[in-house]
């Protein structure tokens, strides 16, 4: 179950940079313990030195974007690594969505398991967004509705993200995709049981030994 | 009745199809399931918080490999940083009865070496991991789904996935492969030519006369670097050397279910008709060794080639792109990449630890010793493999030309552990992942192959294997 979310409002960040790695969003030193706070590790590669002072020139260190809401990206965000630690730093700084051209497909899967708006956006939306995000400064709100997919500017343009309707709702319901899943329990059943009918060879019996406590 | 013509994909997908979801996503049933320390235990916290239990335990199996220490000796408690998540990983495994193959156990090593190591994926299974490289498994004919942690839960729940059915793509290798050429230069080749969003979306099936001619492990190399590529996945049609290769390991069929298995994993190959989205040629016969020089990927060369001048692209994002990497790595445009001074060699990682490639790297280095200022570290995918390693001597030389013999983990792939590359060293790598600070804060990687890897330490600069054999 994921906190529901129907609208965001907030100042956007701009990352104007293709290929944005999940490295790059969360390094692996904030990845050995299971609790950190992932948000304080959020692009810590290029957002602090290396003696863990923030550097000011960095977006998310500046004043009105270090409590940004709205990250707009390039092509390709989230492409490498499957860690969802990428998503988590993203939703536990504060960001509610990522609007991008596109999405590195593991990325955009873990988006959605954690209520982070994954929004796709036409390249000139990309480029109409970030002049309006270059004109106020992060000094103004863009504001996220889910419900109609589209993201208004500070000026009260409107433009439209692609997101799947069905997905959309389940955002807005806070769907725990695992309860959903088990809806379906029975189907999987009967395709375990004639899988195993069909291919036994799949289920060997060395298999079957599990580990004793 | 006529069947429409299917790719080995379609086969394996349509084959594990549960249920056709709401939102046009499929929900797939998945044979087989890998854990590794670092992305399972918030999925484990997940299903005890809601009050579920691990469905099938017997389908899944749990190792210790991101975190671990690879100093020879380790145990679990080596890596201080390391204790709290190969704890939960080991509490969580034997709480579930999921069979834990854990830094004390002979079959430990990388998820993605020891699966097909132990027969545990098998060609035409589904098999998932909490790991972007589990597209590894491809290279028998499995469908490797790399997953975030809460679709390890959702697996551990359910034995199911929610995925969007990729598209199909093909890549074909034609032509002669060259002497000194590795199944790691073909895939970097093609990152090159295709880029590192070039697979979005798509099942990558590799194929031709180059991909049939490869041994299994190297075609695990190959399906390995699918994620680089942007690809769900990678996979390469199952054939006989595929169904040796699985013959008689731990968890693999015998007797007569292996014989029916074979029946049913020869089907397993795209039909003579079947449609591809999206279909890229390789030539093989122009592929030279191939190095990284930047910070992604698809930053790849030749090793006759230079580092190329940003100012040569028109694109201004691609321009500022390449600059900015030449700056990270510290070198400068249309400098020659051989020749590049290493600090660091690193022989493991997922792409290129099997005894394979710790074979050829043993027969560049024998009898011979690295340079002075190098680094340089061996690190077997498992600890199967380092055994087979030491009962055929690679160890001896390996410490002989002054390598560094460690034991089974990911090692300088990742760096989470306690390998990592100093700030502003370079690093000569057999792994995946060139990105900045990949290797540690700073940390400048140059993807290669094993041997050139192994060239490279000797010369203590980038250098052309080919000419280092002959000299």
């Amino acid at each position: 179950m994921t906190k529901p979310v129907r609208d965001i409002a907030g100042v956007m960040a701009v990352m104007p940079i293709a290929n944005v790695n999940t490295d790059a969003i969360i390094p692996s030193v904030w990845l050995r313990t299971a609790t950190a706070d992932m948000g304080k590790g959020l692009f810590g590669g290029q957002r602090y030195d290396e003696q863990g002072n923030e550097k000011p020139d960095f977006v998310l260190n500046r004043p009105p974007f270090r409590e940004a809401k709205i990250l707009l990206a390039d092509e390709n965000f989230g492409c490498g690594s499957s860690r969802e630690a990428a998503v988590w730093a993203l939703v536990q700084f504060g960001i509610g969505c990522v609007l991008a051209p596109s999405f590195a497909d593991i990325f955009y899967e873990n988006a959605f398991r954690n209520g982070l708006v994954a929004g796709l956006i036409e390249p000139a939306t990309y480029q109409a967004l970030k002049a309006a995000a270059e004109a106020h400064e992060g000094s103004a709100e863009f504001r996220i509705d889910l419900p109609s997919a589209s993201v208004i500017t500070p000026g009260g343009e409107l433009h439209p993200f692609r997101i799947p309707a069905s997905r959309a709702q389940a955002l807005m319901r806070g769907d725990d995709e695992i309860a959903m899943t088990l809806q379906h329990q029975p189907a999987i059943e009967a395709h375990y049981a004639a899988a195993k009918a069909e291919s036994d060879w799949l289920f060997p019996a060395t298999l079957q030994r599990t580990q004793s406590p | 009745m006529a069947v429409e013509p299917s790719t080995a994909f379609d086969k394996i997908w349509n084959a594990h199809l549960v249920a056709r979801l709401d939102d046009g996503r499929d929900l797939v049933f998945v044979d087989r399931h890998v854990l590794q320390e670092t992305t399972s235990a918030v999925a484990f916290a997940g299903l005890k918080r809601s009050g579920r239990n691990v469905r099938h335990p017997e389908l899944t199996i749990a190792t210790q490999d991101h975190i671990v220490s690879t100093d020879p000796g380790r145990d679990e408690d080596s890596y201080p940083g390391g204790r709290e998540l190969l704890t939960l990983m080991r509490s969580n495994a034997y709480a579930s009865r999921i069979k834990h193959f854990g830094v004390d156990d002979p079959r430990q090593g990388i998820v993605h070496v020891i699966a097909p190591e132990l027969g545990f994926a098998l060609p035409g299974s589904i098999l998932a991991c909490g790991d972007s490289h589990t597209s590894t498994v491809g290279g028998l004919g499995a469908l490797g789904m790399g997953v975030g942690t809460s679709e390890v839960e959702h697996v551990l729940a359910t034995q199911t996935l929610a995925l969007t059915r990729p598209r199909n793509m093909r890549v074909r290798f034609e032509g002669k492969v060259g002497t000194g050429i590795a199944a790691k230069d073909l895939i970097l080749r093609a990152m090159g030519e295709l880029g590192v969003a070039g697979g979005r979306g798509c099942a990558v099936e590799y194929a031709g006369p180059a991909i049939e001619a490869l041994s299994v492990e190297a075609r695990l190399t190959i399906c390995n670097m699918s994620i680089e590529l942007g690809a769900r996945l990678g996979l390469i049609a199952p054939d006989e050397k595929t169904f040796a290769y699985v013959k008689g390991r731990e968890f693999a069929p015998t007797g007569e279910a292996y014989d029916r298995a074979v029946e049913t994993w020869r089907r397993l190959r795209s039909d003579e008709n079947a449609v591809f989205e999206r279909n890229i040629l390789i030539d093989c016969s122009r592929i030279a060794p191939q190095v990284t020089w930047g910070t992604t990927p698809e930053h790849v060369a030749g090793i006759e080639d230079r580092v190329p001048d940003p100012a040569g692209f028109s694109d201004a994002r691609r321009r500022d792109g390449i600059a900015q990497a030449i700056n990270y790595m510290g070198l400068e445009p249309g400098m020659p990449l051989a020749g590049i001074p290493i600090d660091v060699a690193f022989i493991g990682s997922c792409t290129n630890s099997r005894i394979s490639d710790l074979e050829a790297a043993a027969q560049v280095v024998k009898g011979r010793r690295i340079a002075p200022n190098v680094r340089g570290l061996v690190v077997p995918g498992s600890m199967s493999v380092k055994r087979e390693a030491e009962a055929r001597g690679l160890h001896e030389i390996f410490r002989a030309a002054g390598f560094e013999w460690r034991e089974a983990g990911c090692s300088m792939c990742v760096s989470i552990n306690e390998d990592v590359v100093a700030p502003g060293s370079r690093c000569i790598a057999t792994s995946n992942r060139n990105f900045e600070n990949r290797q540690g804060p700073r940390s400048r990687t140059h993807l290669a192959s094993p041997v050139m890897v192994a060239a490279a330490a000797l010369a203590g600069h980038i250098t052309d294997v080919r000419q280092e054999r002959q000299g």
